[in-house]
């Protein structure tokens, strides 16, 4: 280490959290992982170091990349960070036992290519403790139906980043609906084009504006349908 | 006539001509519109441009827009915006609605150069097509190697272009120096190459079907408010 880096051992718990959302933001992956492992030295468990340090960095990440402040490079950077810090806590976070919040099928529809949000979505989710079924690009109405058979998963999320593809998420709903399995899944929709009169036009359960706002609202939909089936 | 100056194709420019008349571009397609001014003989149209990098974010587009307009808002008589939805989901036309200023029809440059129904076409025989036009290929290192900070960064390489398969090079001009870069282009991101000359595409017919519904043509280039400029 250089005599002008700072030394992050020497830091408080709460200095450390900080630096490490700092950190997060300018895209610093070696010292995300020094951050993660002095955490975990210091006694923290590995979902308080998953939620505290890097979620919360990665939603200010997220929010400002919304808000354009911060571009596509910078927050790829940031999630390569996230992910290299995620490498450390998953085998933890495995052993642990942890339950899982839910499980999601997401992916981009068909005829899109573009992944970046959706892929910091996932993260997002698998960093609230979700479990994430990637289905990746490019996704016809079928991979999403046959997905969802095989998965059973609490919650479908489509992405679309073109004005062009973005239609397609209704061809999924309206084909749910025809299946008569609609209501048996929350359904989040999201990308750049979107818009809340747009997710309420396709169907959908939630549009989500960006991947905080997206862990956030799988969260609260996926509690209230618990509460809502218990008390039935 | 006298001919239109580029400027700076990345800030700012304004054409020669009075102020009848403006076209809005995307710095991106400054010299295609110049282009199209210069053939038709248009002096008392004006060409102002936002920065050609405004491409690389789109978010930024439509409050640039609203911007300009309301800078010169009551110095044209017309005001025609050199704009596709370029990204914008909308958020562009909801500017222009305010504006009461119409726009180049279709979703991209790509688009309106190699006509909208072919631009489809050709996304969907491959959704992961990267499209360069003459100007991304004149200006590919710096708004997407550096831009995209490729040069400090090449392990993003793969999450930015990793789903793409082929670089289209839509081409305005007969350019075998831009051919090379475009083509150089492709190599550097590893994909296949195709060139598709294209022109101005529907560029031109679409600016000169607003010029010519103004009945300005024949106006004479000492009469149309060049003390408003």
């Amino acid at each position: 280490m250089s005599d002008d880096q700072l030394d992050l051992s020497a830091l408080t718990d709460d200095e450390l959290v900080a630096q490490m959302h700092d950190d997060l933001y300018d895209g610093l992956a070696d010292e995300i992982v020094i951050g993660t492992n002095l955490l975990l030295e210091r006694g923290w468990g590995p979902e308080k170091v998953l939620s505290d340090a890097l979620v919360e960095g990665m939603r200010i990440v997220g929010v400002d990349f919304r808000d354009g402040i911060l571009f596509v490079p910078e927050v790829l950077l940031a999630a390569n960070s996230m992910k290299a810090g995620m490498a450390i806590l998953r085998p933890l976070l495995a052993e642990t036992g942890a339950q899982r919040i839910g499980k999601i099928v997401i992916g981009t529809v068909k005829g899109d290519i573009h992944d970046i949000g959706k892929n910091l979505v996932a993260m997002m989710l698998e960093g609230a403790g979700f479990e994430v079924i990637d289905l990746g690009i490019n996704n016809p109405v079928e991979s999403y139906l046959a997905a969802l058979e095989e998965h059973q998963p609490d919650i479908l999320g489509m992405s679309a980043l073109l004005t062009t593809t973005m239609p397609y998420m209704k061809v999924v709903i309206d084909t749910m609906v025809e299946k008569g399995i609609r209501d048996d899944y929350i359904v989040l929709v999201g990308g750049a084009p979107l818009n809340e009169e747009f997710g309420k036009a396709v169907g959908a359960d939630a549009y989500c504006r960006d991947a905080a706002v997206a862990s956030e609202t799988a969260q609260a939909l996926v509690l209230a349908r618990r509460a809502a089936a218990a008390a039935s | 006539m006298q001919q239109p100056q580029l400027l700076d194709e990345e800030a700012a420019f304004e054409a020669a001509g009075s102020a009848d008349v403006l076209i809005l571009a995307c710095g991106a397609i400054a010299r295609e519109v110049l282009a199209v001014v210069a053939l038709n003989g248009w002096q008392h149209v004006t060409v102002r441009c936002l920065p050609g990098k405004l491409h690389q974010t789109p978010q930024l587009i439509a409050d640039a827009v609203d911007a300009k307009l309301q800078e010169l808002k009551g110095s044209y008589e017309r005001v025609f915006v050199a704009y596709a939805d370029c990204g914008t989901a909308g958020a562009l036309d909801r500017v222009l609605e305010h504006h009461g200023v119409e726009r180049l029809a279709g979703a991209h440059c790509y688009g309106f150069f190699a006509g909208n129904e072919a631009f489809e076409k050709m996304h969907d025989e491959e959704p992961g097509t990267y499209y360069l036009t003459d100007f991304l290929a004149r200006h590919f290192d710096a708004l997407v190697i550096r831009g995209m900070k490729l040069d400090r960064h090449p392990e993003l390489m793969t999450d930015i272009f990793g789903n793409y398969r082929r670089l289209v090079y839509l081409s305005q001009r007969d350019s075998p120096e831009l051919l090379e870069r475009a083509r150089e282009a492709a190599a550097t991101l590893g994909l296949a190459f195709e060139h598709r000359p294209t022109g101005y595409g529907e560029l031109q017919p679409a600016l000169e079907r607003f010029v010519s519904r103004l009945d300005l043509t024949t106006a004479s280039p000492t009469s149309t408010g060049a003390d408003r400029t």
